[in-house]
């Protein structure tokens, strides 16, 4: 990403943000009977990469709405770069750079017009905003369908374009709702890299996501959320520390054996065991793992190994220690979305 | 000011581009006051002294079917492909914010009801018009017209839903605000609803700028007009305000 493209005009430099530059403290919002977000508090300092991490209606939504100024919280406070937001939300959104779980811009207007008539909504003057959308458009290896309709644009450009419009204003602090969800490999790892780059730019950025690496690789601050709770914020590093010690094996057996990680478990009582996907089953120990003894094992159920490796802990560890919930949850959580990252 | 002004006139100008410069628009703006005026003209039987008498009524309708049909559909459809919530978060004020996205369909409206007054400059005597009170009360039609449209929009959730709210408000009002029955004549229980209708008051302006046959002072009017387009935009305000900033 280029220099011009993160030059901001609305420039609060970040030594301003004494404190955290978002302060969320008790909020809580209800939908009728259901509480989608209940007493959540969490900062986040200038320039910092904070990740929400949560399966589908754990409030990550909810969350970003009430920061953003979409949804009004029950209780709570907002403060943003110090200023009180939660009754006057459009002082502050200036600073912010919006990117929801759908791509949202005008079907009929092209990749460009939508780009210049989102910064148009932040007061950027005519040829700045056409200098601006050409670059992001380049960015984003967008510049030869500039003028396409986006009706047309593919899954992923929309993607990429949306993210574009969200950055057009060159926000301090960005805020993207699932933004890899639903779009081919590819596309997602060239969303993650600009992703990447704004941090690296400075941008603060608030992420919710389905996809436990993809938190993990990009965030430095992780909140698990489950039903509308956070469970635990830490630093990735803090995080994966308790489980430094532990030992983990993935085993591939051909055929699916719906209670292999349960027979496992019997037989092998100083392991956790626990089936990962059809196919696939992990071993955990805080002893290191004896491959042959479970490969015989296993082969004597009549069910062969087609693969063992040893892996070491992973962010995914954390997340099912820590919450109950399974990985694959998040998974289908995604794939319901049409995720394919 | 600057950035506000910057903002209104982007929406303003995408509202054009994306939904009232469409061709068929254009044309449904151009046709439908042609075959209203050609409608009345032929009821009339009387020849093309009677088109003074028909402009207030072909005015009138030609404004409040082309602000409502576009208003709000384009908002309804904005709402349900979630594009409106890009201008909620922009960091504009509401009322800043619904008067850009009116703004095009105030236009759009007002341009529908020059069409019959050109139409009939050729065909009749139009030098007795107070055009200074025509003007104003065509402008006011619009705006009212507009925001009954924003009022419908914010009540839908589907483009279909709008679509027929706009029917349920636009055939009664026609019926009923003394356009094709003088209000006199309309049944006594029906009589305080035409005076509920914001048409009722323009239809009167017009006519007595055009036909001097207005049947209530035309400042009462006036008075009255403004307060329903004052009602209607901060009860619309309000319902975005609570249903769709949650």
């Amino acid at each position: 990403m280029s220099e011009n493209t993160m030059q901001r005009d609305n420039v609060i430099p970040t030594a301003c943000f004494q404190n955290a530059l978002i302060e969320a403290v008790g909020l809580t919002k209800k939908f009728d009977d259901v509480t989608a977000v209940n007493k959540i508090s969490f900062s986040l300092e200038p320039g910092e990469f904070f990740g929400f991490l949560g399966p589908n209606g754990a409030g990550k939504t909810t969350t970003i709405n009430m920061l953003t100024g979409l949804t009004r919280p029950d209780s709570g406070t907002i403060r943003v770069a110090g200023q009180g937001y939660t009754e006057n939300p459009k002082a502050a959104q200036y600073l912010m750079g919006i990117v929801p779980d759908e791509s949202n811009l005008y079907p009929e207007l092209s990749g460009f017009d939508n780009l210049c008539f989102c910064a148009s909504l932040y007061g950027i003057g005519r040829h700045e905003r056409r200098e601006r959308a050409r670059e992001l458009l380049e960015t984003f290896g967008l510049a030869e369908a500039a003028d396409r309709k986006f009706a047309g644009y593919s899954k992923g450009m929309k993607r990429k374009l949306t993210i574009a419009a969200g950055i057009i204003h060159r926000p301090h602090i960005l805020f993207l709702d699932e933004p890899t969800t639903g779009i081919d490999v590819a596309t997602a790892r060239q969303i993650r890299q600009r992703i990447a780059d704004l941090h690296r730019a400075g941008t603060t950025i608030f992420l919710t996501t389905h996809y436990i690496e993809e938190a993990e690789r990009l965030c430095e601050r992780i909140a698990f959320i489950v039903k509308g709770q956070i469970v635990t914020t830490d630093t990735v590093a803090n995080l994966l520390q308790p489980l430094q010690g532990s030992h983990v094996m993935l085993i591939s057996v051909s055929g699916a054996i719906h209670d292999l990680a349960d027979r496992l478990a019997v037989g092998f009582p100083g392991y956790t065991c626990a089936t990962v996907s059809s196919g696939q089953v992990r071993i955990e120990s805080a002893q290191p793992v004896s491959l042959g003894p479970l490969v015989r094992f296993i082969e004597e159920q009549n069910v062969e190994v087609t693969e063992a490796r040893r892996v070491g802990p992973s962010l995914e560890d954390v997340f099912v220690g820590v919450t109950g919930i399974e990985a694959n949850v998040l998974k289908k959580d995604a794939d319901k979305k049409g995720g394919a990252s | 000011m600057r950035k506000k002004w910057i903002a209104f006139w982007s929406i303003l100008m995408k509202d054009m581009r994306a939904y009232y410069l469409k061709p068929p628009n254009i044309s449904w703006g151009l046709l439908f006051p042609i075959a209203w005026t050609g409608m009345f003209f032929i009821k009339s039987g009387k020849g093309f002294e009677s088109i003074p008498e028909l402009l207030p009524g072909v005015i009138a309708i030609s404004v409040l079917f082309g602000t409502t049909s576009m208003l709000a559909v384009s908002v309804t459809f904005e709402k349900k492909n979630r594009s409106f919530e890009r201008l909620l978060l922009a960091p504009i004020s509401l009322n800043l914010l619904i008067m850009a996205k009116t703004a095009g369909a105030i236009l759009f409206g007002s341009v529908n009801a020059v069409i019959p007054v050109l139409l009939a400059l050729f065909l009749a005597d139009l030098s007795t018009i107070s055009w200074a009170i025509v003007l104003p009360a065509i402008i006011l039609i619009a705006i009212v017209s507009t925001f009954l449209g924003l009022f419908i929009a914010v009540s839908a959730s589907e483009v279909f839903e709008a679509q027929t709210f706009s029917n349920f408000f636009r055939f009664p009002m026609i019926f009923l605000c003394g356009l094709f029955f003088p209000i006199a004549s309309l049944p006594a229980v029906l009589r305080p609803v035409s005076y509920v209708l914001p048409l009722t008051y323009g239809v009167d302006i017009l006519r007595g700028a055009i036909t001097v046959t207005n049947v209530m002072p035309l400042g009462l009017d006036f008075l009255a007009i403004g307060s329903f387009c004052l009602v209607l935009f901060y009860i619309s305000l309000r319902n975005i305000r609570r249903k769709w900033i949650t």
